[in-house]
C-alpha cells in the first residue's frame, strides 16, 4: 500500500457562488484516477451538500479529502454555530436555513440526509458555539 | 477503444504557436508543441472554440467541397434551418431551396421538417416516465460527446432520438428510392448543408459502423456565395418549403425547447455555460425540469463556425421568416416513436487523461502532479505549451513535457545563478 493522496480546500463562506468548487475539482481528480462514475457521483454529491451547508450555516470552512486505494475519506470542518439537534438535522425536510437562502432554491432539508445516503459511513462531531466536523467515508 | 475522429485541421504555416486557442479550449485538448498547436483527439469535442478565437485563421473546419467527388446520379440537399438566416431581406425560404436546385441538386429535403417530427417524438417521450428527468436534447453532437467524456451519470438522461438531420437523410433516401425505381441506394448522395464542423465529425464517426445515411457534409459558408449567385428575385421559385415555425425555430437556442409546449425547460448555449449547466444537473442542484436544450455554439446553430452571418442577426432574420408560418407542418403518425428514429448507438463513457493502469500507480502519479503543481508559479501563462500550471504538471508526470519548459521557473533559476556569480566576483 502506497501513501494516501490528500487534497485540501478552503470553502469560502462569503461567496455563495463559489460553493461547490471543491466538489467540482474533486470530481475532476477522481475521473483522472480512473474511479468509477457511480463512486464519483456519490463523493461529489456528499461533498457538494457539505460545502453548501458550510456556506449557509457556518460562514465557510475547510474540506480535506484523502484518497486511499480502497476508500475515499472526506473531512469537513467549520467553526460555525454547531448543530443543536443532530437527530432532527438528519431528518429529510428539516432545515434551519434562513428565508433568503431558501429563495435561492437551497435549504430543502436534504443536505445531511443526502450526505448519509451517498456515503458508507458518516460521523458528525458538533459542539454549540464551537463548530462542526463531519467525517465521511466512501468505499471504492 | 476506437479513436474519435475530428473535423478541425491546423494550417501549420499560419499557426504562430500563440496561446489563444490553448487558453480557450474547454476540455484542455490543445498543447503547443514545436511552435504550433496540437489537438488531443481523445479530449476534443469539436466545439469550434479554437476556430473562433484563432487570430491567424490557422484552425479550419474540414468538410466536403461543392466540387467534390461525392456526387452521384441523384443528389439530395439537406439544408439546415440556420441556412435561411444567412440572407438579407429573404422573405421566402423557397428562394433558398430553389437556389440549391439551381446549383445542381436533384432534390431538397429540409432538415427543419424532420426537426418538427423530432419535436413531436420528444413530446411523446416526455409523456413517459421511464426517462430520467431532466431529459437532455440529443441534437447537438458536441453535447453528447461532452457527456460521454465528463458526465457518465447523465447518459441515460439524453433523449434516445436521432438528430433531425439523420432522420431527414433516411427519409429523403427512402422517398427517392420509392419515386425513382431505377435508382439503387448507391446512386444516391445525401448531402447535409451544415452550420458546424461537429456534424462533419458526427458523420465521420458514424459512417464506419454504417450508422448514418448522410454521404457528405458541405459548409453553409461555402454554399453562401454560390447561392447568392443563383438566387434571383425576378423568378418566382417552385414552392417546396414545408417547414413551420417550430422547424425553423430549431436554428437558434430556445427553438427546440419552445416546441415541447411546456414551460418547465432550460435552454442554454455557449460551451462554458453549457458545461456549468451540466455540472449543476450532475450535482442534482437544478429545479424540477422536464427538458434541457443545450447548444455548444453561442445563439445555437446559427452561431456555428461554418456560417457567415452574425448569429444574432441571423436569428432576427429567422424571426421575420417564421412570422406568418403555421406553428408546425410535420406531424408523426400513430402514438409511438418509430424504432428507426431511435439512436441504436449508446453513448459510451470515454474519460480523457486517466492516469496509470491501476489505482496504486494512478494515486502515485497524482501525488507527483500535486507536488509539482505547488512548485509552479500558478500564472497559467501557457508559455510551456500547456493551458494551465496544473495541466503542465500533469503533462510532466505523464512524460509528455519536462519541468525545464516552465520559463518562469527557469528565469528564477537564471536570476539566482547570476546573483550567486555576482556575489562570487565581489
Amino acid at each position: 500500500m502506497g501513501e494516501p493522496l490528500t487534497f485540501h480546500f478552503d470553502v469560502d463562506g462569503d461567496n455563495f457562488t463559489s460553493a461547490g468548487e471543491a466538489s467540482l475539482s474533486m470530481k475532476k481528480n477522481l475521473r483522472q484516477l480512473g474511479i468509477s462514475p457511480e463512486i464519483i457521483r456519490r463523493v461529489s454529491i456528499a461533498m457538494y451538500e457539505g460545502e453548501i451547508n458550510m456556506v449557509i450555516h457556518a460562514g465557510g470552512g475547510t474540506a480535506d479529502v484523502t484518497v486511499h486505494s480502497d476508500r475515499i475519506e472526506i473531512l469537513l470542518a467549520d467553526r460555525g454555530p454547531g448543530i443543536e439537534n443532530i437527530d432532527l438535522a438528519m431528518r429529510e425536510g428539516f432545515s434551519t436555513a434562513p428565508e433568503n437562502i431558501r429563495n435561492l432554491g437551497f435549504g430543502a432539508g436534504m443536505g445531511l440526509p443526502n450526505m448519509k445516503k451517498n456515503t458508507d459511513s458518516l460521523v458528525v462531531d458538533t459542539a454549540l458555539g464551537v463548530g462542526t466536523t463531519i467525517r465521511m467515508t466512501v468505499l471504492i | 477503444m476506437k479513436q474519435y475522429k475530428h473535423s478541425v485541421s491546423l494550417d501549420v504555416e499560419k499557426c504562430k504557436g500563440c496561446t489563444n486557442c490553448l487558453k480557450r479550449c474547454p476540455t484542455e485538448a490543445i498543447r503547443i508543441r514545436n511552435g504550433h498547436a496540437v489537438i488531443d483527439a481523445s479530449r476534443c469535442i469539436d466545439c469550434g472554440e479554437c476556430i473562433r478565437i484563432c487570430p491567424y485563421k490557422a484552425k479550419k473546419a474540414v468538410c466536403d467541397k461543392l466540387s467534390g467527388t461525392w456526387r452521384r446520379a441523384w443528389n439530395i440537399a439537406l439544408p439546415a434551418p440556420s441556412l435561411y438566416g444567412q440572407f438579407d431581406n429573404l422573405d421566402d425560404v423557397d428562394y433558398v431551396l430553389q437556389g440549391l436546385l439551381d446549383l445542381g441538386f436533384d432534390e431538397v429535403r429540409e432538415v427543419a421538417c424532420s426537426a418538427e417530427l423530432v419535436s413531436d417524438y420528444t413530446r411523446r417521450f416526455l409523456k413517459r416516465s421511464d426517462l430520467p428527468r431532466p431529459v437532455i436534447s440529443s441534437a447537438c453532437p458536441v453535447i453528447t460527446r461532452l457527456i460521454s467524456l465528463r458526465y457518465p451519470m447523465l447518459r441515460d438522461n439524453v433523449l434516445p432520438l436521432l438528430p433531425p438531420v439523420e432522420i431527414a437523410a433516411s427519409e429523403a433516401r427512402k422517398k427517392a428510392l420509392a419515386e425513382h425505381p431505377e435508382l439503387t441506394s448507391e446512386d444516391i448522395a445525401v448531402v447535409f448543408i451544415s452550420p458546424c464542423p461537429a456534424k462533419v465529425s458526427y458523420v465521420k464517426n458514424r459512417s464506419e459502423s454504417r450508422a448514418t445515411e448522410i454521404d457528405a457534409v458541405l459548409s453553409i459558408s461555402e454554399l453562401y456565395f454560390e447561392l447568392l449567385g443563383v438566387m434571383k428575385k425576378e423568378r418566382t421559385p417552385t414552392p417546396v418549403s414545408r417547414s413551420g415555425m417550430v422547424g425553423i425555430g430549431w436554428a437558434s437556442t430556445g427553438g427546440e425547447s419552445a416546441a415541447i409546449f411546456s414551460d418547465r425547460y432550460l435552454a442554454a448555449d455557449g460551451i462554458e455555460n453549457v458545461n456549468r449547466v451540466l455540472e449543476e444537473i450532475d450535482n442534482g442542484s437544478i429545479p424540477d425540469l422536464e427538458f434541457v436544450e443545450l447548444n455548444a455554439c453561442p445563439g445555437g446553430c446559427v452561431g456555428g463556425t461554418m456560417t457567415v452571418a452574425n448569429p444574432y442577426i441571423a436569428q432576427a432574420r429567422l424571426q421575420s421568416i417564421r412570422r406568418y408560418l403555421p406553428v408546425s407542418q410535420n406531424f408523426a403518425d400513430g402514438e409511438d416513436v418509430p424504432s428507426d428514429c431511435l439512436d441504436s448507438e449508446p453513448i459510451s463513457y470515454a474519460p480523457a487523461g486517466v492516469l496509470g493502469s491501476d489505482r496504486e500507480s494512478a494515486i502515485r502519479m497524482m501525488r507527483e502532479i500535486e507536488q509539482l503543481s505547488k512548485s509552479l508559479p500558478a500564472l497559467d501563462c501557457g508559455s510551456c505549451g500547456a493551458p494551465s500550471c496544473r495541466a503542465f504538471a500533469s503533462d510532466v508526470a505523464l512524460g509528455f513535457s519536462h519541468p525545464s519548459e516552465c520559463i518562469v521557473a527557469m528565469r528564477k533559476q537564471l536570476r539566482e545563478l547570476l546573483d550567486s556569480e555576482e556575489e562570487g566576483s565581489l
